[in-house]
This record gives C-alpha cells, sequence and structure tokens, in this order.
C-alpha cells in the first residue's frame, strides 16, 4: 500500500531472518494445537456460513441452539455438521431454521452416522458452507469493483477514525459526516462488554455502553451507509470492526458475509486483556483469519495495548515480538502482507529526553521489518493528560511520526482522550492536525535518512536484538515440558512475558468451549478455506 | 493599577496577563452554519456566560451545519475563596514499609483486599493500577505489600459474585474501579454495588467499601454509600495509606470478625 519507500535502518539481514525463524519456532507448536482443537463458536461460524441466523424471542441465536443440542446429544469432537446434515437427510426438519427451532426444545434426535449415511451428509453440508464461502467470495469481488470505480482512499496513510455512539441509527449520520470530513477508514467501537458474551446479538441495536453491539444486520446497515457516502465523495471509505472476544470466529464470518473492510484480530489480545482461555483465543483466531484471509479483509493487531500497561521504552521489544508473531499466526491462516495491519503505538512518556527520537526509530523498525504490511499507528492515550492544549501537540508529534516513517493507516487521536467521547469539534481540530502534518511534512520520508549508526539506528537495533533474546527465551523455555500444554509460547503467556498479564492454558474465559478434535473430525469451512474451494 | 501586593484573595478574578482582568478563553460549537448571525449567536452566549467584553477570535464552519467558536474576554464574575470548600486528604500518606509495619502491629494478620470493575465495565486499567505489582506513577500496587492478600477479580465481575468472594475470603476492604461512565453507568453500578453489600452483611460488618474512576465526584461518597472515593491520579500507596487508616490505625475494639481468617 506504501508507495514510499522508507528510510534504511542498516537492520542486519540475519538478525532479522533470525527473529522470523523465532517467531515460527514459537508458534508452530500453537498452531498445532489449535488444529487439534475446535470451539463451539468455530462450529456456529460454520452453521452461520451455511445461512442459519436468527434469534428466539429471548434473543439466543438459532446457532447456539442448533450447536449446544448437538454438543448435548453426540459432542462436537466430529464437528457440528455432521450429525446436523444427517438429521436434516433423515427429514428431522425440512430445512436448517427448522432444524434449529425443533432442536432448541429437543425435538431432534442427532446421531454420528456412519458408512453411507457420513459420506451423504458430509458431502450436503459441504455444499451449504460453500454457498456461505461463496457469498463472502462475492463481498470481496464486489468491494475490488467498487474501488475501482468510484476509486480508492488518495493516499497513504489511510485516516481512521472512531465511532461510538451505542446506537447504531446515531452512528451512521456520524460517520457519513467523519467520511465527508476526511476519513478513510471509519471504526465502529463495540460496547463495552461485548467480547465477553457467547453469542453474537441479532439485529439493529440501539442500546450499548461505550459502543455499539457488533450484529449482522448493524454490519449490513453502515456498510450500505458508506457505499453510499463512498459513491458521494469518490473514494471507497472502509468499515472496520472487531473479530475478538469469544465469538470472533463468527464475528469474522458476518465481517465476510456483509463486507467489512477492516477487523481487529489479535492472536493475544483476549487471551491478555479479557481473560480468554488461551487455547479457545488461538482455535478462534485461526479460523477467523482464514475467513478473513478469504474475504480480503485486512487484520489490524493490538500491540498496542501493551503499552497501555507496560512501559512503553522497557516493552518496546514485546511489541516487535508480538508483530513477529502475529505475522507468523497470519501468515500460516492465508493472510498475505498487504492484509497485515500490524499494530504500534506512540506511548513512550513524553517527558522523558529523547522520547520521539525513539518513537521514530521504534516506528521506523516496525516498517523495516514488515516493509510490505500496511501497519496501524496508533495515537498517544496513555500520557494524555486532560490538558488538552499539550496533548493536541502530542498528537502532532505522532501524526509527525506517522508521515516520517510511511504507515499505512493512522488512527486519529484526539486532543480530549481520557476527557470525553469526541465532540464534532475534537475531531475536526483533529483532521485538521493530520491534515497539516501530511501536507507540510508528508514528503519527509524521500529526505529523511537517519545518519549510520546514529541514535535512532542504534535504538532500533537494540529493541531488534531484545526481541531476538525474548523470543529465545521463550522457545527455550522448557518448565512446562511433559504438561498437559508443554507449548512455550502458552508456558510464557503464564508467566506474563506479555502486557505483565499472567494467564495460564488451564484458566480463563470460554474455556468449556473448546473441544478435543476426534479422528473422524469434519467441518466444511475449514475445508473450502483451506483448499481455496466454492464447491 | 492594582495596588495589591500581599497573597492571593480572598476575592479572586481569572488572570490573563494583568492582576483583576479577569480573562478567560472558551471554545465551543454550535448547531449552526457559519454567518454572520452565528457569530452573533456566539457572542450572546458569551454575554451570558458572564463575558464582557467578549472578543470572538475564531470562527469555523464545520460542515454546513455547524461552527467552532474560540472566546476570549473578561468575567464579571468574582470569585470568593474563603466560599471554597475543599476535600483535604483526612488521612497520613505512609510509606509501603509503614503500611506494612501498621498491619502487622495493629491487626495481626493479613489485611484482606477484594478488588473488581463491575457490571459491563472492562476497563481494568484502574484497578489494575493500583493492585498489580507493577503499579502505577513508580508506586507499586497494593499486592507488593507483603502484609495485604489481594484478590484482583477483574473485569465484568457481576455484583453478587463480588459479595460472595468479600464473604469467603473475608475481605476487610472491597476497592472497585469504574470507567466507563455512559448513561451514569458508573454512578449506577456503585450504588448497586453498596446496596448490596449492606444487605448482604450485618450493621457494622460490611467491608470497607471503596470506589475509584476518572469521573467520580469529590466528595460524592456518601450519596453513593460508599466509604471513599478515589479519583484520577490516585496512587497504590495512598490506597493503602487510607485502607490502615480506616482499618488499622483506629482500631481500638478487638476486630469482630476475629484474630485469624
Amino acid at each position: 500500500m506504501s508507495s514510499r519507500r522508507p528510510a534504511l535502518l542498516d537492520l542486519d539481514p540475519a538478525v532479522v531472518r533470525k527473529a522470523r525463524s523465532l517467531a515460527r519456532r514459537a508458534g508452530k507448536p500453537v498452531v498445532d494445537l489449535a488444529r487439534a482443537h475446535t470451539t463451539v463458536s468455530v462450529e456456529r461460524a460454520t452453521l452461520r456460513l451455511a445461512g442459519l441466523s436468527g434469534a428466539d424471542h429471548e434473543g439466543t441465536p438459532w446457532v447456539n441452539h442448533l450447536v449446544d443440542a448437538v454438543r448435548g446429544e453426540v459432542g462436537l469432537e466430529h464437528g457440528v455438521t455432521t450429525p446436523v446434515w444427517d438429521a436434516l437427510r433423515r427429514g428431522e426438519a425440512p430445512d436448517l431454521l427448522t432444524l434449529a427451532q425443533k432442536a432448541s426444545s429437543g425435538g431432534v434426535v442427532f446421531r454420528l452416522p456412519e458408512g453411507r449415511d457420513l459420506t451423504g451428509s458430509r458431502k450436503a453440508a459441504r455444499s451449504a458452507v460453500a454457498k456461505g464461502v461463496r457469498a463472502v467470495d462475492a463481498q470481496r469481488r464486489a468491494r475490488e469493483r467498487m474501488v475501482a470505480t468510484v476509486g480508492d482512499a488518495p493516499r497513504t496513510p489511510w485516516v481512521y477514525l472512531i465511532v461510538a455512539t451505542g446506537d447504531i441509527h446515531e452512528d451512521i449520520p456520524q460517520a457519513q459526516a467523519a467520511a465527508r470530513e476526511g476519513a478513510d477508514v471509519i471504526a465502529v467501537i463495540r460496547s463495552t462488554g461485548q467480547s465477553l458474551l457467547d453469542f453474537v446479538p441479532e439485529g439493529a441495536t440501539r442500546e450499548g455502553y461505550a459502543g455499539t453491539y457488533a450484529t449482522q444486520e448493524n454490519f449490513r446497515l453502515m456498510r450500505a451507509a458508506l457505499d453510499e457516502s463512498s459513491r458521494e465523495l469518490g473514494r471507497y471509505v472502509r468499515l472496520t470492526n472487531y473479530a475478538s472476544g469469544l465469538c470472533m470466529p463468527e464475528i469474522a464470518t458476518l465481517a465476510g458475509l456483509e463486507r467489512l473492510d477492516m477487523m481487529l484480530n489479535d492472536s493475544m489480545y483476549g487471551i491478555l486483556f479479557r481473560d480468554i482461555n488461551p487455547i479457545r483465543t488461538f482455535v478462534d483466531q485461526r479460523f477467523s483469519r482464514q475467513v478473513h484471509a478469504r474475504a480480503g479483509i485486512i487484520i489490524n493487531t493490538g500491540e498496542d495495548n501493551y503499552l497501555t500497561t507496560a512501559d512503553a521504552v522497557e516493552a518496546a521489544h514485546t511489541v516487535t515480538v508480538s508483530q513477529l508473531l502475529n505475522e507468523y499466526f497470519a501468515k500460516e491462516a492465508g493472510l498475505e502482507d498487504w492484509q497485515l495491519g500490524l499494530g504500534h503505538a506512540f506511548e513512550i512518556n513524553p517527558d522523558l529526553p529523547d522520547s520521539f527520537r525513539m518513537e521514530l526509530a521504534h516506528a521506523l523498525l516496525a516498517r523495516q521489518l514488515f516493509p510490505k504490511a500496511p501497519l496501524k499507528w496508533m495515537p498517544p492515550t496513555k500520557h494524555m493528560t486532560g490538558d488538552v492544549f499539550r496533548g493536541y501537540l502530542l498528537d502532532g508529534f505522532f501524526n509527525l511520526v506517522g508521515a516520517m516513517t510511511g504507515q499505512g493507516i493512522l488512527l486519529v487521536g484526539m486532543m480530549t482522550e481520557a476527557v470525553v467521547t469526541p465532540w464534532l469539534s475534537d475531531r475536526d481540530l483533529a483532521l485538521q492536525n493530520v491534515r497539516y502534518v501530511m501536507d507540510a511534512a508528508g514528503g519527509l520520508t524521500e529526505d529523511f535518512h537517519p545518519p549510520r549508526d546514529g541514535f535512532i539506528q542504534t535504538r532500533a537495533r537494540q529493541v531488534l536484538s531484545e526481541a531476538v533474546d525474548l523470543l529465545e527465551t521463550i522457545v527455550s523455555d522448557t518448565t512446562a515440558k511433559g504438561t498437559t500444554y508443554p507449548q512455550p509460547l502458552l508456558a510464557a503467556i503464564t508467566d506474563g512475558t506479555f502486557g505483565a498479564m499472567k494467564r495460564p492454558p488451564t484458566k480463563g474465559k470460554g474455556l468449556d468451549g473448546v473441544v478435543v478434535k476426534a479422528d473422524g473430525y469434519d467441518n466444511p469451512a475449514t475445508a473450502l478455506l483451506e483448499e481455496g474451494a466454492t464447491r | 493599577m492594582s495596588t495589591e501586593t500581599a497573597g492571593p484573595g480572598p476575592i479572586v478574578r481569572p488572570y490573563g496577563d494583568t492582576t483583576g482582568d479577569g480573562m478567560v478563553q472558551v471554545s465551543f460549537t454550535l448547531p449552526l452554519p457559519h454567518d454572520k448571525r452565528a457569530e452573533g449567536a456566539a457572542l450572546q452566549l458569551a454575554a451570558k456566560m458572564g463575558m464582557s467584553p467578549a472578543l470572538l477570535v475564531h470562527a469555523k464552519a464545520m460542515g454546513p451545519h455547524f461552527t467552532f467558536f474560540v472566546v476570549y474576554g473578561s468575567v464579571t464574575h468574582l470569585v470568593d475563596v474563603r466560599e471554597v470548600e475543599v476535600v483535604e486528604r483526612e488521612f497520613p500518606l505512609l510509606g509501603s514499609a509503614e503500611v506494612n509495619q501498621a498491619i502487622r502491629s495493629h491487626l495481626g494478620r493479613k489485611l484482606v483486599v477484594v478488588g473488581a470493575c463491575i457490571g459491563t465495565d472492562a476497563h481494568t486499567v484502574g484497578i489494575d493500577a493500583i493492585l498489580n505489582i507493577k503499579g502505577f506513577a513508580g508506586e507499586k500496587g497494593l499486592e507488593y505489600y507483603r502484609e495485604m492478600k489481594v484478590v484482583n477479580l477483574g473485569a465484568q465481575v457481576l455484583v453478587p459474585e463480588l459479595v460472595e468472594t468479600a464473604r469467603e475470603v473475608g475481605a476487610d476492604a472491597v476497592l472497585v474501579s469504574q470507567v466507563v461512565t455512559q448513561k451514569d453507568a458508573h454512578i449506577h453500578n456503585t450504588t448497586t454495588m453498596s446496596a448490596a453489600f449492606r444487605e448482604a452483611f450485618p450493621a457494622g460488618e460490611v467491608p470497607l467499601l471503596v470506589v475509584g474512576g476518572p469521573r467520580f465526584e469529590e466528595g460524592s461518597a456518601k450519596a453513593l454509600g460508599v466509604d471513599r472515593v478515589f479519583g484520577r491520579g490516585t496512587t497504590p500507596g495512598e490506597v493503602a495509606s487510607f485502607l490502615v487508616h480506616e482499618l488499622v490505625a483506629p482500631r481500638t475494639v478487638p476486630d469482630p470478625r476475629g484474630e485469624e481468617r
């Protein structure tokens, strides 16, 4: 996405290769673990691809009812689809929705079919799920077509603005206004607490706390509104939401079906900051990333969050480690470089001497390590004190780093961060700040070459070498050897290596939704996504 | 020309560059398109806010329906410092060694603290800053204090769960953090929590209830039904000192909940 070549840091290619190979060594055992498990949410996402939607009068989605019913009778070890399509073939119900409704009151007998029934059920399930996958493909083509006809964002970084009223019908005019004011990307913040719901709410919602619920209908309404704005403005305005929390795979699926363009999708955020079980997270994450890969969605990772709990200088290398891990997990799931909005943030204490030079060094390091990834540059939050004037200056310097280091996605900082949810005027001032810096200094990427072995190069090399050291410590940790979870990365997460949070694999929310796959496990969605097949 | 040379007040006015000039600066948005009428409306608002004379220094259209203004002016209001009420810190600030020492010698057992973010609030940054060893502003959190037992329940804890845990572990104090303020969620959650504790425990045995968050009003503890409210920038040391002040130092009668728990 970035056409400008950023300044060189003179990193040792051997060290960079080593960092990537260590990330692979740390990540691989976790991927193997993820492949050996499924979760209730993965199974529900599969049913959503097969077209099951809606909820009962209490708001419990039919996918939850059906997965719970199958789990209760035959377990999920073989996947939800085989017993479901076996029941449909046996005439338990005329269609999937009716089957889910009957099953919710215990009116369906499920079994694990064998022989010809097994092959027949699997085939029927695959054909139903393939329809959903083709719908995701069609939305990807629709996006490509629209970008080609109305035009793309005029330059990078893309300007990323947040909308969060709690009411989708309020969000829409605000998002359209933000697009008119210059936003290239609109993110609708989710309601506080949605990440811990083990179901996806249904329909258009008007009640949310500090954000709006992610629902299929809300996705559809907002995308339609932004399509309108895109045509009006002559540039495609992208829509972002959050594939995180307990329903990550389902939300990713809904995003693919409703043509969202970017999704927050970090590999460890839920574990560290929402206390979601690590196994659940890694299984859900892999599936959701496979969907994102297929849907042409750009993922945004959440490294900025580490720096809100840990010190941005001391912990700079943990950001690099997490970016490397996110890259490994993303690529393993089929995402391409242009889809990796790896996160990093401007969070160094401004009272420290040389804080700006260190920010530049860190941002350049990320740019240099991931030259083809868009990179998401996040504004200061921790050192925004309520002094809005100082905050405005800090945001200006944040924008300057973004301009000088060729970032792909720039989340616009608000001077009223930590004071109020942004006012209309806050957003306007913030966008003026971005525009001024981009127009005045955007070309600096051409001129700015940090001197050889100067402060910036040295600092970047130091952070990279600390990252390599940390990865080495992680992969050589054998303390968990011989236990149920010998994976060194899980041991590191248990020890509080990231974000200073300690999260053992045997604890956390959503663990009861994790199931070990049996030998005969089948999931047509995973198969279609991994094969790249459409039928 | 001012001839005052003594200390400030009791009557003061805002200070721009001359004593007594009363200068303030405000910015706001009006839902009007930017034209002469909108600028007049901004000046009218400034006059009603007590700014006289008011100087409209900046007006800018924000889209077709809104205008942003910056206004400077002298306020006619006077401030009487004698009428200002301040909540002074009612407890001495102790170092961690002093806190541990006080608990050891006066309580004779560990001080038990339960912390949580309640309701839908998922922002654990506040409670973590106070409780986690990592701490805040260079001060270690309460987990670091040898004489404290800290149970941090984390985010989105339900009130009954909090009450139950407090009872199970025999909490001396319950710390609740509330960041989300939309629709006054922080007020609502806090009053629900305090009511639940007062219902679940006999009078006199309710754990010390402490809430913290950036948007609580100073001095609103009573209205919220809690023992203390801490605002933005509170450090773990302040909280620890308060707990010692309330639970340890003044105790002249034996702990009704027994010696060892």
